[in-house]
């Protein structure tokens, strides 16, 4: 998996859990907080499908990791590829 | 044990609050079942039907209604947290709403989802308080009502903070007591705030065919996340060991095992149900729980009249009011009554004076009338009594509310009534199983859902989000919080 596909796999599950939001212009390199309204309940929702669709476990002390698209794509991208260098 | 009895989550009663929790654990792969003693879904927040009529139960107005594009408030959260497009509750907004205070009504403060309309009514009757009333409306928008910490604290003094006129502060207090108060005369600040947004800053609507529409939602919801549920099966003991909820008896005698259970019942009734463990004679440690000792339950109940008209309220003289809050003495006293029931105050409810759009209508009137009712009695009387009771109370019932409405003749309103019902404390208790018919349940609130038993939290009226969207929230919250959150 390439980081913009791990991009597009964190924004479609933004896209699900907030299909009220405008996803057409979010910047990778900005906090989603800051652009997006997204709160705690939204941040553990994104935590949560990234385990049920993916198996991707992220623990709780490494939450921070997903703050942008760009941190997420940094820190997920090596997670999918072991996944699948496993699977 | 076989697998059909035992379940990560057992979730006690199908109303707004148990699917919702129910959403949430299917939704994220837990295996969960919800169990409902009675055959139908909604809890206070169901339907009935009767002469080929539906009625909603609990439902005037949905509250906490927000238009799209408005966000971080709780219809918002709800309907993320549940994966529900808001088109599919069609909410239809209300047209206007008032209270009305003194014999005849004289004071009256209207109000509509737009709060400025409120607080320039606030600033027209009281003009020496709209300071103080925009500092206490300063005060709640900024106050956390969701933490699940928070140290209680008296509503009514922090509104006479800022409020110094007892006409405006019982005006406000009515309306938000009146939707959700479990406690007498004064209530928890935080539940003030959570009532007052939901009412005023947010605001009332309702989906055309009522509470059915978002109850057949969550159902399918609950249904396509592999959610079970089993209905006229209720949790008749909860057998405690060591400290936790170990296996739930069902009324026909089976055992239901589950690493988790949420209790939407209420505390004192769930507190009810749990029973030393059959291996363990003694369990010290339920017994030394201060918890354990049986909570109080809620004090006061309602009655409400439903008169159905063979043609619009509007029609008939009515106007266009969707709910009215009245009072008619010099201060408003929401406490249980001494008789069966106060008429001197109440909420009117025209479930037509929403606005359906163009050319869509309720096909009947509806004149609804919610007032405050002394349990007591109603659980006492003889079914010949019972019965009496209700007639004369239900005219004195429609008669005290009509004073504040646009005058009508009694022969005219008999002439368009082609059917009345009305419930008590004693239907409530039937077939919702509070105690005493009490619709807002105890008055302490257990905002983090614990009990006495690790695995056994409660969710629902007791746990203290108010009204159906704090009932749903509530069910969500204790979810996340206490099974999602820890994996």
């Amino acid at each position: 998996m390439t980081k913009d596909e791990c991009k597009q796999v964190v924004l479609d599950i933004i896209a699900d859990i907030a299909p009220d939001e405008d996803l057409s212009n979010v910047k990778p390199d900005v906090r989603l907080r800051d652009q997006l309204q997204l709160d705690s309940m939204d941040f553990l929702d994104i935590v949560m499908e990234l385990r049920k669709r993916h198996g991707i476990e992220v623990p709780e002390a490494e939450y921070m990791q997903l703050a942008s698209l760009d941190s997420c794509a940094e820190y997920l991208t090596p997670k999918f590829n072991a996944l699948a260098a496993k699977g | 044990m076989n697998s059909s009895s035992r379940y990560d989550v057992a979730i006690i009663g199908a109303g707004m609050s148990g699917l919702a929790a129910g959403i949430r654990l299917a939704h994220f792969g837990k295996r969960v079942c919800i169990f409902e003693r009675h055959n139908a879904v909604g809890g206070l927040n169901g339907f009935y039907s009767t002469d080929g009529r539906k009625f909603d139960v609990g439902l005037h107005a949905m509250t906490n209604f927000v238009r799209p594009g408005v966000k971080g408030t709780p219809l918002v959260k709800l309907l993320r947290q549940l994966r529900i497009d808001r088109d599919e509750f069609a909410l239809c907004e209300q047209k206007q709403s008032r209270v009305a205070f003194g014999p005849r009504g004289q004071t009256s403060l209207r109000f509509t989802n737009d709060f400025a309309v409120f607080e320039s009514e606030v600033a027209r009757v009281f003009p020496a308080q709209i300071d103080g009333f925009r500092a206490l409306v300063a005060a709640i928008r900024t106050y956390d009502d969701v933490a699940l910490d928070a140290a209680p604290e008296s509503a009514r003094a922090i509104v006479r903070r800022h409020v110094t006129d007892p006409l405006l502060e019982d005006m406000l207090f009515c309306p938000v007591m009146y939707y959700g108060s479990a406690s007498e005369h004064d209530m928890e600040f935080g539940q003030f705030v959570i009532m007052f947004k939901a009412l005023f800053l947010e605001g009332f609507a309702r989906p055309f065919d009522g509470v059915r529409v978002i109850l057949r939602v969550l159902l399918e919801k609950y249904r396509t996340a592999g959610g079970e549920r089993r209905m006229k099966c209720g949790v008749r003991r909860i057998v405690a060991q060591a400290g936790r909820a170990h296996v739930l008896i069902l009324d026909d005698g089976t055992e239901i095992v589950a690493d988790h259970i949420i209790s939407s019942i209420g505390l004192p009734e769930t507190e009810k149900l749990i029973a030393p463990g059959e291996t363990a004679a003694v369990d010290v440690s339920v017994a030394a729980e201060p918890t354990a000792a049986a909570s109080a339950p809620g004090a006061h109940s309602f009655v409400e009249t439903i008169t159905i008209l063979d043609r619009q309220p509007a029609a008939l003289g009515w106007g266009d009011d969707t709910i009215v809050f009245f009072n008619d003495s010099s201060r408003f006293d929401y406490a249980c009554p001494r008789d069966w029931v106060d008429v001197r105050s109440g909420v009117i409810c025209f479930p037509n004076n929403f606005d359906f759009g163009p050319d869509r209508a309720l096909p009947e009137g509806i004149f609804r009338v919610t007032c405050l009712a002394k349990p007591a009695p109603w659980f006492a009387a003889a079914e010949a009594d019972y019965r009496s009771a209700k007639a004369a109370w239900f005219s004195d019932v429609a008669r005290s509310a009509r004073r504040f409405l646009p005058p009508v003749a009694d022969a005219d309103l008999a002439a368009a009534t082609i059917a009345t019902d009305m419930f008590t404390p004693r239907t409530i208790a039937r077939y919702t199983g509070h105690v005493n018919g009490a619709i807002y349940g105890a008055p302490r609130k257990i905002r983090d859902g614990r009990t006495a038993l690790a695995n056994l939290y409660l969710c629902g009226t007791d746990q203290g989000f108010l009204g159906i969207i704090g009932a749903m929230l509530s069910g969500i919250s204790m979810a996340n919080y206490h099974i999602l959150q820890k994996g």
